[in-house]
Order: structure tokens, then sequence, then C-alpha cells
């Protein structure tokens, strides 16, 4: 088992192909994406794949040491380049081909007209402790 | 064996030990021994008195762990300043632990956590849980916690109304984990109305009553929100609602108004109503009033403006929000409202979207999305994206 990293942006990645802001899909349409999340996360956790999944705030200050007596907050200049991340999920999957199979999953939650979003999300393995080796 | 007994007696046992001079984590550890010890010879031979036992042997306990771990001379000296012993009963020792446990030299975070552990008897896990964190971190806080009131005497009345604050926020911690700590803090705050008569402890102990007996309808089954107007007053609970009242009133009678006994009293009103139509708003911007002169919160002033819009129309509403700071939490979900009651629907989505991005929590982003989608599919349907007349 390997643990990867499914990560969900706020911007910073190419386009979805559904790509309609939440506010102008039909309430019912937002429950149905919510759902499908809610449902997706149950599912790994009855099979057992599911580690962790959080969702991320779309304001973010970016922070940085200024020197001694210097506030050490800025939001700039390239707040509009940030690249936020809107949430993540953690799972601890057999393989990568696992992973992979299960962000397309993810990437297709329902939008707006109901039709999946295709948005992209990005798959990053954890770096983790070399297993045993025996010689 | 009687867990739910040892628990309510633990924080009382605690108590005697911190008056007797135990430091605070010495007297934490004592008891628990002399639980393990319970367990093991109650059921065959059950005690009379049963706190009068676990403080006798928890004292025992302490003591011996003194003796063991100090030196010879602070040995003899513990010995010299043992009390004659007393009898336990009357005076309850509790209430001096949940004076320590929300000392002011505390984090608000750490208080927290000391009070569920000493006074609320959970185990270290039990909050890790209700506070998602690992149990590890959660142990480091108490036991900071624990050094940090450590050598604290109690030679004064401690201040009730930190007391409150630290239940409030452990009521407002949510329902995560497997102990509700909603359901914690009135079951602490109810132990301390029982040992003091501040009007204050009463009008917190009604305004949880009344706020936790409408929550089996604040959420739906997928756990998204259900705004009070939308709530099916049916599932509210009217015992808890009746007794909530009560506690007021009988506070209230004793006129000395505080800002938990306002805010019982506005929660006493949307309670009251049969319909949300019903609602009392009037009454209620007159305690909204109070509110904001006891405690000057722009919080309450935001609260006040809402019910101001219920009562003298949305303009009203919005102009009652002069002065206050836009990046108060809630503010931009009230003007939303605020300009939806007054039929501007294009302005209210453009804010509900706001609001959501601004939101503190997924139930609330959710829901203040689900507006914005609700009157843009409205808008679009009309066919107009221009304020209707």
């Amino acid at each position: 088992m390997a643990k990867y990293l499914l990560l969900k942006h706020y911007r910073g990645a190419p386009a979805a192909v559904n790509d309609v802001p939440m506010d102008q899909w039909t309430p019912e349409e937002v429950t149905a994406h919510m759902r499908y999340m809610d449902e997706f996360a149950a599912r790994l956790e009855q099979t057992g794949e599911f580690v962790d999944g959080q969702a991320l705030s779309p304001t973010g200050t970016f922070v940085r040491f200024d020197g001694a007596g210097r506030p050490p907050v800025t939001d700039g200049p390239f707040a509009e380049t940030k690249d936020l991340i809107a949430g993540w999920m953690v799972i601890d999957v057999d393989s990568y081909e696992r992973a992979i199979e299960l962000a397309g999953e993810l990437s297709a939650a329902p939008g707006a007209g109901g039709e999946p979003i295709h948005e992209w999300l990005e798959v990053r393995p954890f770096l983790t402790v070399p297993p045993t080796i025996t010689e | 064996m009687d867990e739910a007994l040892l628990r309510s007696l633990t924080p009382a046992v605690i108590g005697v030990l911190v008056r007797r001079g135990a430091d605070f984590a010495a007297a934490e550890d004592a008891v628990q021994d002399a639980l393990v010890e319970a367990v093991r010879l109650w059921p065959d031979d059950p005690p009379q008195d049963a706190k009068g036992w676990l403080v006798a042997v928890a004292w025992r306990k302490f003591l011996d762990a003194a003796r063991a771990e100090a030196s010879r001379r602070r040995r003899e000296v513990l010995v010299e300043v043992e009390p004659v012993p007393e009898p336990v009963g009357a005076v309850d020792d509790t209430l001096e632990l949940y004076f320590l446990c929300a000392h002011p030299s505390l984090s608000p975070a750490s208080a927290v956590a000391l009070t569920l552990r000493a006074v609320g008897g959970l185990s270290t896990r039990q909050i890790a849980r209700a506070y998602l964190v690992p149990e590890a971190t959660m142990a480091q806080r108490i036991s900071r916690a624990k050094q940090t009131v450590s050598g604290v005497r109690l030679n004064q009345p401690g201040d009730v109304a930190t007391v409150l604050r630290v239940l409030y926020l452990v009521f407002n911690e949510g329902y995560s984990g497997d102990v509700d700590l909603a359901a914690e803090a009135i079951r602490l705050t109810r132990q301390l109305a029982v040992m003091t008569r501040h009007e204050e402890v009463a009008g917190l102990l009604a305004l949880m009553l009344l706020h936790h007996a409408r929550r089996p309808a604040r959420t739906r089954a997928d756990g998204s929100l259900v705004p009070l107007a939308e709530q099916d007053r049916g599932r509210w609970d009217t015992g808890m609602i009746a007794e909530g009242v009560q506690v007021l009133q009988a506070a209230l009678a004793r006129d000395r108004l505080g800002e938990f006994q306002a805010q019982a009293a506005i929660a006493a009103l949307h309670a009251d109503a049969r319909t949300a139509a019903e609602t009392d708003w009037v009454q209620i911007v007159e305690w909204y009033d109070e509110l904001v002169r006891l405690t000057g919160s722009p919080v309450a002033r935001l609260n006040r403006a809402v019910a101001v819009g219920e009562a003298d129309g949305a303009r009203a509403g919005l102009a009652a929000l002069a002065g206050l700071d836009p990046a108060l939490p809630r503010y931009t979900a009230v003007v939303a409202y605020l300009h939806e009651r007054d039929g501007d629907l294009v302005t209210a989505a453009r804010l509900y979207a706001r609001a959501a991005r601004e939101a503190s929590n997924l139930a609330e982003a959710g829901h203040l999305t689900r507006q914005a989608a609700r009157l843009n599919a409205l808008l679009r349907l009309s066919g107009s994206r221009r304020r209707p007349s």
C-alpha cells in the first residue's frame, strides 16, 4: 500500500471542461455534487483506502521571514498567481494505477447541468519510509 | 460498577485534594490510582460513602507518591502539614476545580482541555477525538496546562465569568468525535448551577438548553444547514425548551441581567414561536438592545440588524449596519440576506457567493452557495439580470 495525495485547486490548474462557477448551478446541482463527494469518501472508507480529507478556505496569506523587526506577513506582489489549494484527500492504495483511477472518479463529480465537471486534480505520492531491505 | 457515579465523583475528589494542598497533577494521578482500587474492591465490598472512600484512598495514594519521590526533608514537611482528617461532604470542592481549570493564566484552548479532563472526567483520547487532533498532541496540551496551574493556590474566589466563558466554548465546539461536547457542556453547567447561585450561570444553562433543544431540526440528514425560518418546529425538544425557559425566568426574576441571560431571552422568544411568522421580532430587538448595551459587541450589533430587518423592514436592517466593520464574520451573509428581503436579488446573489467564499465552515459555505445558486436560477428564469421593480 502506498499513500497518495489528491489535490484540488481553486486556481492554477487548467480549466475544467464543465467550467461553471458553483453559484451559477441550481441548488439541486450543488446538493448532488456535495453528495457525490461525501459518498466517494464513504466508499473509500469501506474499501479501507481512505486516510484523510479536508477542505480549505479560498483565502490565505503568504508569509516569509523579512529580517528582524520587520513584519513577516506579505500579501503580494504575487497574489494573482497564488496557487491556492481548495482541499485534499489522502488515500492509501495498492498501486499508482488505483490512485489514478480514483482521482479520475473524483474529477467526474457532477456539476452544472448534472454533467461531470472534468476538473483537473493533482495526484502526488507521499515520500515515505523505504520498505525493509532484505539482503 | 457504576462508571457514571465514578465519573461524577472524580472532580470533587480532585478538588478536595487540591484544597488540602496537593499539586493539581499529583492530585489527579492519586485519584486515578484510587479509581483503580475502587474498580477492584467495590464489586465485593461497596463502601457506604463512595466519595469519602475515594477521598481517603486518593489522599493516601497522594501521600505515598509524595513520600516516595520527595526528599526526606520534604517528606517531613508534608507530614507536618497534613490536615486533621475532616468530614467530607457539605462543601463541594468541585467549584474550586472549575476555577482552577478556567484560570486566567491558561489559554482558552488549554482551559477547555483541562476542564474536560478534570471536571468532566473525560479521557485524553476522548478529548483528542472531539478536537480531531492526535492523542499525543492533546496529552501534551493537557500536561502543559497542568504545569501552568501547578502551584496555583485558590485562596480567593475565582471569576465565575471566566468559568462560564470556558463552558460556552466547550458548548460551541461542535459534535465531532464520540463525545458530544454540547451535551457535556450542559452537564457541567448543570453541576455548576447546583454549586453556585450566580444568575449568569443560570443564564448560560438556559441558553444552552434552548439552543440544544433546536439541534435536531438544524441540519438535514446530509449535514446541510436548515435556516431557522425553515426548521421543522415539531422536531424541537419541547421538554428541554420548557426547562430552559423555567431556568431563565428564575434567573431574570433576580433582576441582575447579564449577557447570557439576554441571549437566552432571545433564544426563548425564538423557541416560543409556533411558526417563524409568529416570532416576536419587536421584543427580540429590545433584547438585542440590552445585549449591545451590556457587551458593546459588534457581533451582537450584527445580529440586532437582522432582527431590525424582520421587525421594521429590510431597509431599516441595512441602516442598522452602519458603522460595523465589513470584515466581521457573517457580515456579508447578513447584507446579502437583507438585500434579498429588500427585493434586490442581483446584489443578494453576488453577496451570497462572496459570503460563501468567506465562510469558515463547510456547512455554512454550502448553505450560502445554495442561496446564491437559488437566486441565480430565479434570475435566469425571469430572464432578467436587472433588479426587479
